[in-house]
């Protein structure tokens, strides 16, 4: 078997992925803190207002990051959910599980950063249009997902009936994503562009780049710490953790 | 023993669940009982002024039947959880989905087609204006349908659950609400002298594909929560 296959299968033991986990989570929030702060000084005191919003705009730092994270971790989800389904690796319910959380986080900053930003641009709190309405969705879909985790005593069972729902909510994804492009919104289309020229001012990427890899950073480290707490739970009685315990292993 | 081909299996649990439903007639006609107080809540808590109804009455009509399906989708695999049947349809020689798709079949004819046939009455309750009639009836025709199979789906997964209420509608409505919005859409559209025909090919579209993946999806949620 080649290096890096079977690095990932024995990633999927418990415990190498207890001793993996640990490793990385300092590192993981060692980037992500500093660049979020870096992120949110250059958004906030570095960078020129905005010809037409003024400073106001500057909350789009912390709202556009969130809101891709909010995708992007149920995209990440449905993947984990997927694999826990079909082939039914233990690591991937708890890591879909564990992004269930983060992702509703995300999602409700995201909406509240959007609707503070709504008032003094929009005149509104909130609008009924069709990105807002499915990023609202998105947040029923994660909260539904983690209640139906919680709802069902055996924890098996229950990650398995989450993931479950978690695929079918990923049929939202697409509908957040292209919103609006297909409807006729309140809220404007992207302005940033991966390939091709964005329309967004060049002095305005450095601190969204900044606040992208930082929350991505969270995210995984977020993850990682969540993922190896509830494996610990789900495995407390196995004698590996035990053995992590100096209490109990002297 | 030879196994039944799917066509047969199908008609059994139809013929099957329609006896059932017979037998409790009683109970069959609450989901009609409960839109017909849904609606009459609106002319309460808003005032009886028919200018102010009939804007919303579409609205209101579809919110009815929405929530009549969600509060009696708890019954789909009740009681044949509790009496061990649905256990029996798992071990069945005939796929799943078949009997799932028979059972849900029964649900709507039980459920919404009751309210579907009282539209008329529910409309005149909240002064839906008479052009309005038809685009309503049509809209409600493709959604009730998508309601239930989405909500089949749902219920399977819950399935094994002692207290499933506010779980249920938890899950259930984000999954109704685009449904919602281009059954309901429709109507609104239809009123304000827009093209509305749109609304009712992507619910027609999603209605056909939800009788393909929903049985399907039901069926594996089934097998997941009672596992």
């Amino acid at each position: 078997m080649n290096r890096l296959l079977l690095w990932f299968h024995q990633l999927g033991s418990p415990p190498n992925f207890h001793a993996f986990a640990g490793r990385w989570i300092p590192w993981c929030f060692g980037v992500a803190v500093p660049l979020i702060a870096l992120g949110i000084y250059l958004g906030l005191a570095v960078v020129p207002p905005d010809y037409q919003q003024g400073d106001s705009y500057r909350i789009l730092f912390v709202h556009v990051p969130s809101a891709w994270m909010s995708l992007f971790i149920y995209a990440a989800m449905t993947v984990n959910a997927f694999i826990a389904l079909v082939w039914r690796i233990k690591l991937s319910e708890h890591l879909a599980m564990a992004c269930a959380p983060i992702g509703a986080w995300f999602t409700a900053v995201t909406l509240a950063t959007g609707s503070l930003w709504g008032k003094p641009m929009w005149g509104t709190w909130w609008t009924w249009d069709a990105r807002l309405t499915s990023e609202l969705v998105l947040l029923f879909l994660y909260l539904g997902v983690m209640g139906l985790y919680n709802a069902i005593d055996e924890r098996r069972a229950a990650a398995r009936a989450a993931c479950f729902l978690a695929l079918i909510g990923s049929v939202n994804i697409p509908i957040v994503h292209y919103s609006v492009e297909w409807w006729n919104t309140l809220h404007q289309g992207s302005t940033i562009r991966v390939f091709g020229k964005s329309s967004m001012d060049p002095s305005m990427l450095p601190p969204l780049l900044a606040m992208v890899i930082g929350t991505k950073a969270w995210f995984i480290g977020s993850l990682l710490a969540r993922t190896r707490a509830a494996q610990l739970v789900a495995e407390s009685g196995k004698e590996w953790v035990q053995r992590l315990n100096p209490v109990r292993a002297s | 023993m030879t196994d039944a081909p799917l066509g047969r299996a199908f008609a059994a649990v139809l013929l099957r669940d329609f006896r059932l439903v017979w037998r409790r007639r009683g109970d069959a006609a609450q989901p009609l009982l409960f839109a017909l107080l849904v609606v009459t809540l609106f002319p309460l808590a808003l005032g009886p002024e028919p200018q102010i109804l009939a804007k919303i009455a579409p609205g209101v009509v579809w919110i009815a039947v929405l929530l009549a399906g969600l509060m009696s989708l708890d019954t789909l695999f009740r009681s044949d959880l509790e009496d061990g049947s649905l256990e029996q349809f798992l071990l069945a020689p005939q796929p799943l989905w078949v009997l799932v798709l028979g059972k849900v079949v029964v649900h709507w004819a039980s459920t919404a087609l009751p309210l579907l046939l009282a539209t008329p009455l529910l409309a005149q309750m909240i002064y839906l204006p008479a052009e309005l009639m038809p685009p309503l009836f049509v809209s409600l025709l493709l959604g009730s349908p998508l309601l239930s199979l989405l909500g089949a789906v749902v219920v399977a997964l819950t399935v094994g659950m002692r207290r499933s209420g506010m779980l249920l509608a938890l899950l259930a409505l984000p999954l109704y609400l685009p449904v919602l919005i281009f059954g309901a859409g429709s109507v609104i559209a239809a009123a304000a002298g827009l093209p509305y025909a749109g609304a009712w090919l992507l619910l027609g579209a999603a209605l056909v594909l939800a009788l393909v993946l929903a049985p399907l999806a039901a069926a594996a949620a089934l097998r997941i929560a009672l596992s």
